[in-house]
């Protein structure tokens, strides 16, 4: 049992992760149907930007000298991060994604999948193609509860996350740029009419699920303490398919997607084989589209004849 | 039948007959000059091209003909490839046995290999196609990318066929070398001219109108989804194809030859030439088997630039070299700029 | 004799009652005219007949075949074509490729067949390409065979979807507001090319139309709907003169102020 809430526990944190992410696939897909492949590799340079923002406050010095990173540069680090994420975000849509907007649906998603081995590769060159360990912006400190180990990092990741996507929900929910992301994933050309600058609404979109990508790299790498140029493949496909279980276009969604794929997948390592880890999302992925395409909390569409 | 008629239908056989022996005589010749004159470096781009070929008209049908996007196709090239391989060691023995050994066992062996690979990548196909193929656009295509990687991963654990280290037979001098510029544009030809014909028939055409309005398609009694599955299919038993002869190129294969970048590789091929179009999948086929080849000198710069170049494609010219058209039309609109078009 | 029925269908999306109790029967050999306001229900009630839609309850008989809830491609391989209201060509294939591709029924060679380029595949093809001439000539649109079919007026287009139909050798033709942006003379060519389907094709018709001159001109029969109810049927004469059409079409008000409004919308 205490296995269990171990796993659950572990599942929930990297859950959060994911969820982040996937709330910028959602954001995107909502207000352009764009699978933004490109999004998992903002990820990654969302973790290698607190990499050297850390650096750049001394961190090095800070762990020599055995005392702990200070909360203020912490938090300056993760907004950074954040900051240099939504810069190359808005950069992407505005480079790639803007000039094919009105092509095929199947051009801008062939220019993703460009963006992304582009980011991967200029990552590997920029970055160095080898893993790196992540700076401890945070001091790791493990605390137990009833037999079950939980450490300040699990806890600080779920509460940056909650706080993250809670703002999102009063931002989409109660500003009027918030409103505005709604009208055009609705209707664009209607939104257009009614004064809605729609280009200052997609950039602002992309800035937004940017910055969480970031915040979501600098968490994992946290977690799981080792960096690379192309950690954003994977983790970035999960993060889709979390976002396609929860309904994409939907952040509710999103968020429920990314708890259940970062529980998938901690109790298919735990319990079947950690060979697996990586297989069943996909699993889940076909599943999902098999069987509820429009996901958990997504609308159903029909094709008008 | 009239005696006339049927006399019609031999001459007609034997004239293709003797364009086939015109056409093996031709890949013959061509394979032993390039044997006897060009460098080893250059020999193996040409093969990687011929290759590619393969690869890229297999995808054209699903992806260019039927509008249906598989970006997991690496995946069935794989089960091609371990199927070919894998058969191919345990049937040598065997066929050695029967004729003795020599040319004669491992031409026997190498075919059939090629064949039990595409038909292994074939089932494969059918077993992802007849649950995928109802969604749409970019659902399918991220759920044959989940496919593709699933299938890798299944490799890369399959203890019987070396799991993360790879296959290489039960020679430790590794799979047989059977693959040779003969073979290789022996069957690309024979592909490319099969799907040629089944893409300009009456399937083709019903499947061009899946890609168009699949609704009407419905309308007009098209079989949409036994459609969608046959190409998806042929599609990927034509990869499986080009998985075995690219397996017996090398000494092994391994799980991390099909990763998703493979199958991207494939997208950029049809996508170079214009979906669609058969002449533009050759083209890009051969394009992106010289270019990546070219750019190798650049090392640590060459996947930048090729996703650049990808980029700058979809950008400045989507649609491709060829857009959907075949070269005879293309040529036609060259010439003259008003001619009218015909099928 | 009975061709198509149906038999009190109904059907909702959500809380929206498109269909309601409609029941009609059309014999064979007729031209049988469907019309109402816009949302009075006509395209649902297509879209029912041909499959998309499955009625949530009722029944649709073709050729005393029950076929409610048959998939769109069973239905049409049972004899029932149609054409769409939003043009739904085959944009990038030509005129004449547009109309083979219904020709399915017509393929004898298997797919291996295809593949090697056999005799018999040769005769399929000879064959789906003469037939698909003859309806284009039918249509008027032989000069056109060639072209691609994105590229024709809307007109031409109209009646391509018409030949396309044709091709599936059905025994009922569905035609969806076939002539929406047509002009006077276009739209009187139409009118002889229906009742020709009629006459020389022995074809039943079913037809949407706004266009009342096409409607009256043409129908054996008229039914009509509102708000997903019949409110009347009869010959062009007798709705004519209905009341509660009347009514429908020029609001609750009008007495027996003569014809239905809309006389040439567009």
């Amino acid at each position: 049992m205490t296995e269990f809430i171990q796993q659950v526990i572990n599942g929930l944190s990297l859950g959060s992760i994911y969820a982040l992410i996937a709330l910028g696939y959602t954001m995107v897909y909502g207000i352009l149907r764009l699978i933004n492949f490109a999004h998992g590799e903002v990820f990654m340079v969302g973790a290698y930007a607190g990499y050297y923002a850390a650096s750049a406050f001394g961190i090095d010095a800070y762990e020599r000298g055995g005392r702990a990173f200070p909360l203020v540069l912490a938090v300056a680090v993760l907004l950074l991060a954040m900051a240099a994420a939504a810069a190359l975000g808005t950069t992407i849509e505005l480079l790639a994604y803007r000039p094919v907007r009105k092509a095929p649906r199947l051009t801008p998603l062939i220019t993703a999948i460009g963006v992304s081995l582009f980011l991967q590769n200029a990552g590997m060159l920029v970055f160095g193609p080898n893993p790196r360990r992540y700076p401890p912006i945070l001091k790791e400190v493990p605390f137990e509860i009833g037999g079950v180990i939980v450490t300040n990092i699990k806890v600080t990741i779920f509460v940056v996350a909650l706080a993250l996507m809670t703002a999102l929900r009063f931002f989409v929910l109660g500003t009027w740029t918030g409103r505005a992301m709604r009208a055009v994933s609705i209707h664009p050309d209607a939104a257009r009419l009614m004064g809605i600058d729609v280009d200052r609404t997609i950039r602002a979109c992309f800035a937004i699920g940017s910055a969480l990508a970031a915040a979501g790299g600098i968490l994992f790498g946290l977690d799981q303490i080792m960096i690379n140029p192309l950690m954003g493949v994977l983790t970035g496909l999960k993060a889709f398919v979390a976002a396609v279980l929860g309904g994409i276009g939907s952040i509710p969604g999103a968020v429920l997607g990314g708890v259940l794929i970062g529980l998938a997948e901690q109790l298919t390592a735990g319990y079947l084989s950690p060979d697996y880890r990586d297989a069943i999302t996909f699993v889940i992925l076909i599943l999902v589209l098999m069987l509820k395409p429009e996901g958990l909390l997504g609308v159903v569409k029909q094709e008008k004849v | 039948m009239s005696s006339a008629s049927a006399q019609v239908s031999t001459v007609r056989w034997l004239k293709r007959a003797a364009f086939a022996v015109l056409v093996v005589a031709v890949i013959y010749g061509l394979g032993a000059l390039l044997e006897s004159t060009a460098i080893e470096y250059v020999q193996r781009i040409v093969l990687l091209a011929g290759i590619n070929v393969i690869l890229a008209v297999g995808l054209n049908l699903i992806n260019g003909t039927t509008g249906q996007f598989s970006i997991g196709h690496a995946g069935f090239m794989a089960v091609g490839a371990y199927a070919a391989a894998f058969f191919g060691t345990k049937l040598h023995p065997w066929l050695i046995g029967l004729l003795g050994a020599g040319a004669c066992a491992d031409a026997l062996t190498f075919n059939l290999a090629l064949c039990i690979g595409a038909l292994f990548a074939g089932a494969a196909g059918l077993v992802v196609g007849i649950p995928t193929l109802r969604l749409r656009g970019d659902y399918l295509a991220v759920v044959t990318l989940g496919f593709g990687e699933i299938i890798r991963i299944v490799f890369n654990n399959a203890r019987a066929l070396g799991a993360a280290t790879g296959y290489s037979g039960d020679d430790p001098a590794g799979l047989p070398a059977y693959t040779n510029f003969f073979w290789v544009y022996l069957w690309a030809t024979l592909l490319v001219t099969g799907l040629a014909h089944l893409t300009f028939s009456q399937t083709g055409r019903s499947l061009t109108a899946i890609r168009e309005d699949e609704i009407a398609a419905e309308a007009m009694a098209i079989p949409t989804t036994r459609l969608k599955v046959l190409a998806f299919t042929v599609s990927a038993a034509t990869a499986g194809v080009a998985g075995g002869l690219f397996a017996h190129m090398q000494s092994g294969i391994r799980p991390e030859d099909f990763k998703f970048e493979k199958s991207i590789d494939m997208v950029v091929m049809i996508i170079v030439g214009g979906l669609g179009s058969i002449s533009g999948a050759v083209v890009g086929g051969i394009f992106v088997a010289v270019t990546l080849e070219v750019m190798r000198d650049l090392s640590q710069y060459r996947l930048v630039l090729y996703a650049l170049l990808l980029i700058i494609i979809m950008l400045v010219r989507p649609q491709g070299l060829f857009g959907a058209r075949e070269l005879p039309s293309v040529l036609r609109r060259l010439r003259g700029p008003r001619t009218k078009e015909s099928s | 004799m009975s061709l198509l029925a149906l038999e009190r269908v109904n059907k909702r999306f959500g809380g929206l009652r498109a269909l309601g109790d409609v029941s009609f029967v059309l014999e064979s050999g007729q031209i049988f005219g469907l019309i109402g306001p816009n949302g009075a229900g006509k395209t649902t009630l297509f879209n029912v007949v041909t499959g998309v839609y499955r009625p949530d309850t009722g029944r649709v008989v073709f050729d005393g075949e029950d076929i409610s809830g048959l998939r769109p491609a069973a239905v049409a391989a049972r004899g029932i074509a149609r054409t769409f209201q939003n043009i739904r060509l085959f944009r990038s294939l030509t005129v004449e490729e547009n109309v083979m591709v219904a020709g399915h029924h017509m393929q004898q060679a298997s797919l291996i067949g295809a593949v090697f380029r056999t005799q018999s595949h040769a005769k399929d093809e000879l064959a789906l390409r003469t037939r698909a001439h003859e309806l284009l000539q039918i249509m008027g649109l032989s000069a056109f065979a060639g072209d691609v079919a994105g590229s024709l007026p809307y007109g031409s287009q109209r009646r391509l979807e018409i030949a396309r139909a044709l091709m599936l050798k059905p025994k009922l033709i569905l035609l969806d507001e076939p002539a929406a942006g047509m002009n006077s003379q276009e739209a009187d060519e139409l009118k002889r090319q229906i009742r020709f389907l009629r006459d020389e094709l022995k074809l039943s018709v079913l037809l949407v139309e706004h266009n009342m001159s096409v409607v009256m001109g043409v129908c054996d029969r008229i039914h009509v709907v509102d708000h997903g109810e019949t409110i009347a049927e009869g010959t062009p004469e007798e709705v004519r003169r209905h009341p509660r059409v009347l009514a429908a079409y020029l609001g609750k008000e009008s007495g027996e102020s003569g014809r239905p409004a809309r006389s040439s919308e567009a």
